[in-house]
């Protein structure tokens, strides 16, 4: 359905767009990380894509993937960024979704914040950076905003231990503490 | 060891009349007057509605009146999912009740963390505070909660809370030290 938007998109900015495809109905755009900016203002702007619905952004990690297929003894080394940040977009006037992605590669996990086109994105991206560590330059204000201060690290990425917690308050100085109460 | 239960307060008077401790007294009457404190989190917090509802009715225990404030309250009622970043409040929360208090962890994910094994969610609230009484499901029904009121009560009688028992050591390591 919006195939249009995808062939409009990639005439419009041929050296932006890496590759186009459909991922269960939904039309997917590989964008290059150094024309985020300029691609999402046309398609925000632009009469006939005026996509002003933004839904979410997410960040993918692909530590450990693997194409389907493969046997599991066989070699992989194909160079694979790590990280795809994920934004979804919808125009409830002309009634048509499509998804950037944005490959990011571990080393320099910056992309281009789009909280001033999309004021809506401004906790988003708060979020992708809260649980995967991606900074999203130019935003307005970048801090945490599920965990607190004091947390090391981002739990999302999946070389994060699974159960490793990072306490807030001291467990051992219960009331009943023998260790505390004995003179 | 099977734990009795007194069911009825003529029951309760019954045996409290034949001890005849000031102590004794005294913990009748708290144990009949718990105000509530509901420390709810997360969606147990339903269950803990329709206990306090009538048809389950709290109230026939004592326990009818939530106040909303730490320092009004005695006993502590977790309910729900308590996270990492939740704990200092609830610490503080414990830490503005007036002795003697009682804490009842409702539910799986206040005893154990539950299904929540991962990086946010606290294995259970008994990590940063003292709980009397554990009450287990997911959410647990409203008669696992009576009964889980009327176990706290008989500790409550018997003297066997948490805060109930350190006071005991305090007021005994005081009096060693008169000594």
């Amino acid at each position: 359905m919006a195939q249009k938007v995808l062939d409009a998109l990639t005439a419009k900015f041929p050296h932006a767009v890496v590759r186009t495809g459909n991922a269960h109905g939904d039309e997917v755009a590989w964008i290059k990380r150094e024309n985020l900016i300029e691609v999402a203002r046309w398609l925000r702007d632009d009469p006939a894509m005026s996509f002003d619905y933004p839904l979410f952004v997410t960040a993918i990690d692909w530590i450990d993937w693997k194409p389907q297929g493969l046997p599991p003894d066989a070699a992989w080394n194909e160079s694979k960024p790590r990280f795809t940040v994920c934004v979804q977009l919808r125009s409830l006037k002309h009634r048509h979704r499509i998804r950037l992605e944005i490959e990011v590669p571990e080393n320099d996990a910056r992309v281009p914040s789009l909280s001033e086109l999309w004021p809506a994105f401004n906790w988003q991206e708060r979020e992708t950076y809260d649980m995967f560590g991606i900074k999203f330059d130019g935003h307005p204000d970048l801090r945490r905003i599920y965990l607190y201060e004091e947390f090391v690290g981002y739990p999302l990425r999946k070389d994060y231990p699974k159960e490793k917690r990072q306490p807030l308050v001291r467990r051992d100085d219960l009331l009943i503490n023998p260790i505390k109460r004995t003179p | 060891m099977a734990v009795e239960l007194t069911t009825t307060r003529l029951e309760d008077a019954a045996k409290w009349a034949k001890l005849s401790k000031m102590e004794r007294a005294q913990n009748w009457g708290r144990k009949f007057s718990l105000f509530t404190y509901p420390f709810v989190t997360a969606c147990c917090g339903m269950e803990f509605m329709s206990v306090a509802a009538p048809k389950y009715d709290l109230a026939r225990f004592g326990a009818e009146f939530p106040r909303f404030s730490p320092r009004q309250s005695d006993l502590l009622m977790v309910v729900g999912t308590v996270t990492e970043k939740q704990a200092p409040a609830l610490k503080r929360v414990y830490d503005q009740m007036a002795e003697p208090k009682w804490v009842v962890a409702f539910g799986v994910c206040a005893s154990t963390g539950g299904f929540y094994q991962n990086y946010h969610t606290m294995p259970g609230v008994d990590q940063v505070i003292p709980v009397d009484v554990y009450i287990p499901g997911c959410p647990p029904r409203p008669e696992q909660v009576l009964d889980a009121l009327m176990l706290l009560m008989d500790r409550i009688q018997d003297g066997r809370g948490h805060s109930q028992i350190a006071a005991k050591r305090e007021e005994l390591i005081a009096s060693r030290t008169e000594e």
